[in-house]
């Protein structure tokens, strides 16, 4: 599949990458070679086709929201960089990392609020910066089997919002959001451990 | 109510039933084989109503001789495979302990029976019976069903653990128990290093595959699952290796002339049988893949040859003293990925299910013979010997694993945990194989064998019922998983989320592994190898995946259940509905925390699983086709309303353009949803079958007719059923970038990335040329052609 060879010096801005996002040397190059070969006809960069030929993302009931969340801002394409900032999400938290807080710098892509912020979206389609209750809804919707009738799911969807909602404006803002998950270890649940 | 009553009852029922029953056979069995005259007795006294009894014609006869070694096999099988039904109606009991408890229990019931109706001549396990026989089934199911992928990303550590792990396993524990020997007090002076050395080899092949499943549900992840796997392979291999040569070296009478020229010859024997095997087992494979090619028109005999150049693998690597079970695995593993792709799919089903069954067979009658021994007079006691076996076996177990993991972690890149390797130490578990050595040692070259087997029985019983049974509740306490807490809804949801979302993450990373190496072996794999061993009608990138049925029925129900009308997605497009908050009692949380739990999608379980006596069936494939024509349905519904997913407008559009092509070739929507590399069908875990429905022609003459019949459906189709013209969405999409009409009709590779492209044991695809056909079938056989008759007697 075209010319592969392992010099990062091919990677395009391999060092405002790797600041960016804080992966190393070795996750960045394996990172590369994989967008090579999603790259079906080696155009430089990814298009949703791209994507959607991942099979397994088919039968994922969340399958299109996770690719659009490649492509931020309506944009058709992403390349490598925006590839490697969207996986840098899920890179584990490093124990270091939180240490050095360095308030000068912005926060790393793979801090609990970025994380956060990226789940967020995926229930926010208007980007609007709440959920309101219809988002809700069609999440529900979408992660739900088809046995659970419409009304059930309603009523599901209006307690969620409701749960979370302490403004009471019947939506979730996402510091409400953050809020609600304030328990869950998120660091954990988000991250992948090969992406280290 | 009643039912669940009935069905707890019955398992219960039954076994006393056959109690009864094998006890009216044994003393059938008594009566004739103790007393031979007794079979005389009929004849004579229809013999005494006249006065010459030979000339008379017996209306009854009894010969049990005759039948019994085989009507007594039947009957045991038959036993164990009623106790498997009856564990396994009870849920929670497989989770509980190890299938190999059940088999260890029927055996000792089966024992017990033999010994209190002092049957004679029960059938017994001798050594070309086991070698023979019973072994190779065993060794050739999980040979089959390895993950290969993950096998060999890891075959350095599993190499490194399993064979060095086994060696330093069957050295320590024979050194550590002539040591003990050694002390006069215990009386065991008799038996010299040898002898030590060969039980220490014979009591270290262990069998931890029995065990996962009892740990499955902790999601143990894929580096462990493998570690233990691949041990379990290589380990039965090696032991019964070192068996034959030490044997060899006790043969040779005085054991002081052993010079250091033997041992040596020892080890260079030991590296030549274990790597001739493999070599064996690899040209074995790659000749029954060749000669699958040309299978076409009697598929009958592809689960056939399948089998018997396995075994054919297995005697002649024996016939030149080479490990056969290297081979065997060696030939399974080589013949796997090209068999699985030339064979029809009910060939590969019944190849699987007769594996399974085969190895299942093997192994309860192995047990039963361990049953069988242990409830007898052939036992010989000495307490030093065998507290002192178990007590080493724990040990020199626990070196092997830290000590030998400690070093591979400063190799690898994810290194094995604490945990890990404690749950592989733990996992130890001795089988039916150690049993089996124990029991074939000769009696002339080792005086003490009844102490050997009682020893070995010991082990065997403690290891699987005492770290059987709780390995289980010690995984999950490792784990530490929070399942008390009870969740708000709103945790439950983004809780499922979030596992969504990172399975869908790590489907966009993909697999990662050593490159450079796995993609040299797929560049020769490709050019060479596929071209002869593949047959020549399939097309370049197919997959095949062999044993998905689309299963219209269900498809059908779902459309007319309505799940699918555009009424549930109007209801998106409402204006906000302000509402009062409503207070909602604690039982409706309750039951919408129950209504969630119940009925949220699974995440894909990308881990491997595993189960030595079952295929279990795909749970998930119902999911994952209600996700796809869920998700067919709402792009179409978007694109009618022409509002899609706000980012989305364009695929709409593209969408709409080809939608009205109606003569878009779905052939080449072979390979429409790939779902991901990494788990293997095989292991039945719970993956799903995306639910597609490519025309994906497999023979090149039904290419042109196949051609015309789906397209037709698909125009039929397309204002109707919404599930079929799934496919034809899909395929569009996939023709890329404004391909043309004429484009379309060459069959192109589609899917052509390398680390999707793993072999069949990677894939799950639903049956292409299964499902198109009975589209085609359903279609045409009510409005045109009727030349179906090609595509029915295809199999």
């Amino acid at each position: 599949m075209g010319s592969r060879s392992s010099h990062a010096a091919l990677i395009p801005d391999a060092d405002h990458i790797r600041r960016e996002t804080g992966f190393s040397q070795a996750s960045l190059l394996r990172l590369y070679h994989r967008f090579r070969a999603l790259d079906r006809n080696q155009k430089g960069y990814l298009s949703r086709v791209d994507l959607q030929q991942i099979g397994a993302l088919a039968v994922n009931p969340l399958g299109d929201r996770i690719i659009d969340s490649f492509f931020p801002d309506g944009s058709q394409r992403v390349d490598f960089s925006g590839f490697a900032r969207v996986l840098a999400h899920f890179r584990p938290v490093d124990e270091e990392d939180s240490r050095i807080q360095d308030l000068k710098q912005p926060e790393p892509l793979n801090s609990r609020m970025n994380k956060l912020r990226f789940a967020f979206q995926l229930y926010d389609l208007d980007r609007d910066g709440k959920i309101s209750r219809n988002e809700m809804l069609q999440v529900l919707r979408l992660m739900v089997g088809v046995q659970v009738t419409e009304e059930q799911l309603e009523s599901i969807a209006d307690r969620t919002v409701q749960e979370a909602d302490e403004d009471g404006d019947g939506a979730v803002s996402f510091l409400e959001f953050t809020k609600s998950l304030e328990k869950m270890n998120i660091e954990q649940k988000m991250s992948i451990r090969i992406l280290k | 109510m009643g039912l669940e009553m009935f069905e707890a009852f019955s398992p219960w029922n039954v076994l006393p039933w056959l109690v009864v029953l094998a006890c009216c056979e044994a003393s059938s069995g008594v009566n004739t084989s103790s007393n031979s005259s007794a079979l005389q007795t009929p004849n004579a006294w229809f013999a005494a109503s006249s006065s010459d009894p030979d000339e008379r014609i017996s209306v009854f006869e009894l010969d049990y001789d005759y039948v019994q070694i085989p009507y007594e096999v039947t009957l045991w099988i038959l036993l164990a495979s009623l106790a498997k039904i009856g564990f396994h109606l009870y849920h929670r009991l497989p989770h509980l302990m190890p299938e190999s408890c059940l088999l260890i229990l029927v055996g000792a019931l089966v024992g017990s029976i033999i010994f209190g109706t002092h049957h004679q001549s029960p059938p017994v396990m001798d050594s070309s019976i086991y070698f023979l026989y019973l072994l190779p089934p065993i060794v050739l199911e999980s040979g089959y069903f390895m993950p290969t992928r993950p096998f060999f990303e890891n075959i350095g550590s599993i190499l490194w653990w399993g064979g060095l792990g086994a060696l330093i396993n069957a050295f320590g524990i024979g050194l550590s128990l002539y040591f003990i020997c050694q002390i006069k007090a215990f009386g065991l002076s008799d038996m010299h290093l040898l002898q030590n050395l060969l039980f220490g080899s014979l009591i270290s092949a262990v069998d931890p595959v029995a065990v996962l499943a009892v740990f499955e549900e902790a999601r143990v992840n894929e580096q462990l699952y493998m570690m233990i796997f691949g041990e379990a392979l290589l380990n039965d291999g090696i032991s019964v290796v070192l068996y034959n040569i030490l044997i060899a070296f006790t043969k040779m009478h005085k054991f002081e002339d052993i010079e250091p020229v033997d041992i040596l010859a020892g080890c260079a024997r030991f590296i030549i049988v274990g790597c001739g095997g493999v070599f064996f087992g690899i040209i074995f494979g790659f000749i029954s893949a060749f000669i699958t090619r040309f299978t076409q028109n009697i598929s009958a005999i592809e689960p056939l040859i399948v089998f018997m150049f396995s075994y054919l693998s297995y005697l002649a690597a024996e016939t030149l003293y080479l490990s056969g079970i290297l081979a065997i695995t060696a030939c399974a593993v080589t013949m796997k990925k090209y068999v699985e792709e030339n064979v029809s799919q009910t060939s590969y089903t019944t190849i699987k299910y007769f594996m399974k069954m085969l190895s299942s067979v093997s192994e309860t009658l192995i047990f039963i013979f361990m049953g069988v021994s242990t409830i007898g007079k052939n036992h010989e006691w000495n307490w030093a010997f065998i507290c002192f076996t178990l007590v080493f076996c724990q040990i020199w177990r626990a070196i092997s694993v830290f000590v030998l993991f400690y070093v591979s972690n400063q190799f690898r890149t994810f290194p094995f945990s604490i945990k890990d390797q404690f749950i592989i130490f733990y996992s130890g578990v001795r089988g039916a194989g150690s049993f089996s050595l124990a029991f074939l040692l000769p009696l002339s070259l080792f005086p003490r064998k009844k102490l050997f087997v009682t020893a070995t029985l010991v082990v065997i019983y403690f290891t699987v019922f005492f770290q059987g049974i709780t390995i289980g509740p010690l995984v999950r306490y490792l784990d530490v998983r929070k399942t008390n807490k009870k969740e708000s809804i709103n945790e439950e949801l983004h809780i499922r989320l979030m596992d969504h979302l990172k399975a869908g993450i790590e489907d966009v990373c993909g697999q990662w592994s050593h490159y450079q190496i796995r993609d040299k072996f797929k560049k020769f794999d490709h050019q060479y190898l596929r071209k002869i061993l593949i047959r020549k009608n399939l097309p370049k990138s197919s997959i095949v995946s062999l044993y998905k049925k689309l299963e219209m029925k269900q498809a059908i129900e779902m459309v007319e259940t309505g799940i699918l009308t555009s009424a549930a997605f109007s209801a998106a497009h409402q204006a906000q509905r302000v509402q009062g908050t409503k207070r909602l009692s604690p039982e409706d949380v309750e039951s919408m925390r129950d209504i969630l739990t119940h009925n949220m999608y699974q995440v894909r379980q990308r881990n491997l699983s595993y189960n030595k006596y079952n295929l279990k069936p795909q749970t998930s494939e119902k999911q994952a086709k209600e996700i796809l024509i869920r998700r067919q349905n709402t792009l179409r519904e978007s694109m009618r309303k022409g509002h899609s997913l706000p980012w989305g407008k364009q695929a709409g559009t593209k969408n709409i353009r080809y939608l009205s092509f109606p003569y878009s070739n779905p052939q080449t929507a072979r390979r429409d949803l790939r779902a991901a590399e990494s788990t293997d069908d095989d292991s039945s875990g719970p993956e799903f079958r995306p639910f597609i429905f490519p025309a994906h022609s497999r023979s090149g003459s039904l290419q042109e007719r196949r051609q015309t019949q789906d397209m037709i459906p698909m125009m039929t189709l397309h204002g109707g059923g919404k599930a079929f013209s799934y496919s034809h969405r899909s395929s569009s999409s996939r023709e890329g970038t404004g391909r043309g009409r004429s484009l379309a009709l060459r069959p192109k590779p589609l899917f052509h990335v390398d680390e999707e492209y793993e072999s069949g044991e990677q894939t799950e695809e639903e049956a292409s040329a299964e499902g198109s056909r009975w589209t085609a079938q359903h279609r045409y056989s009510r409005k045109h052609h009727k030349s179906h008759s090609p595509l029915l007697q295809r199999k």
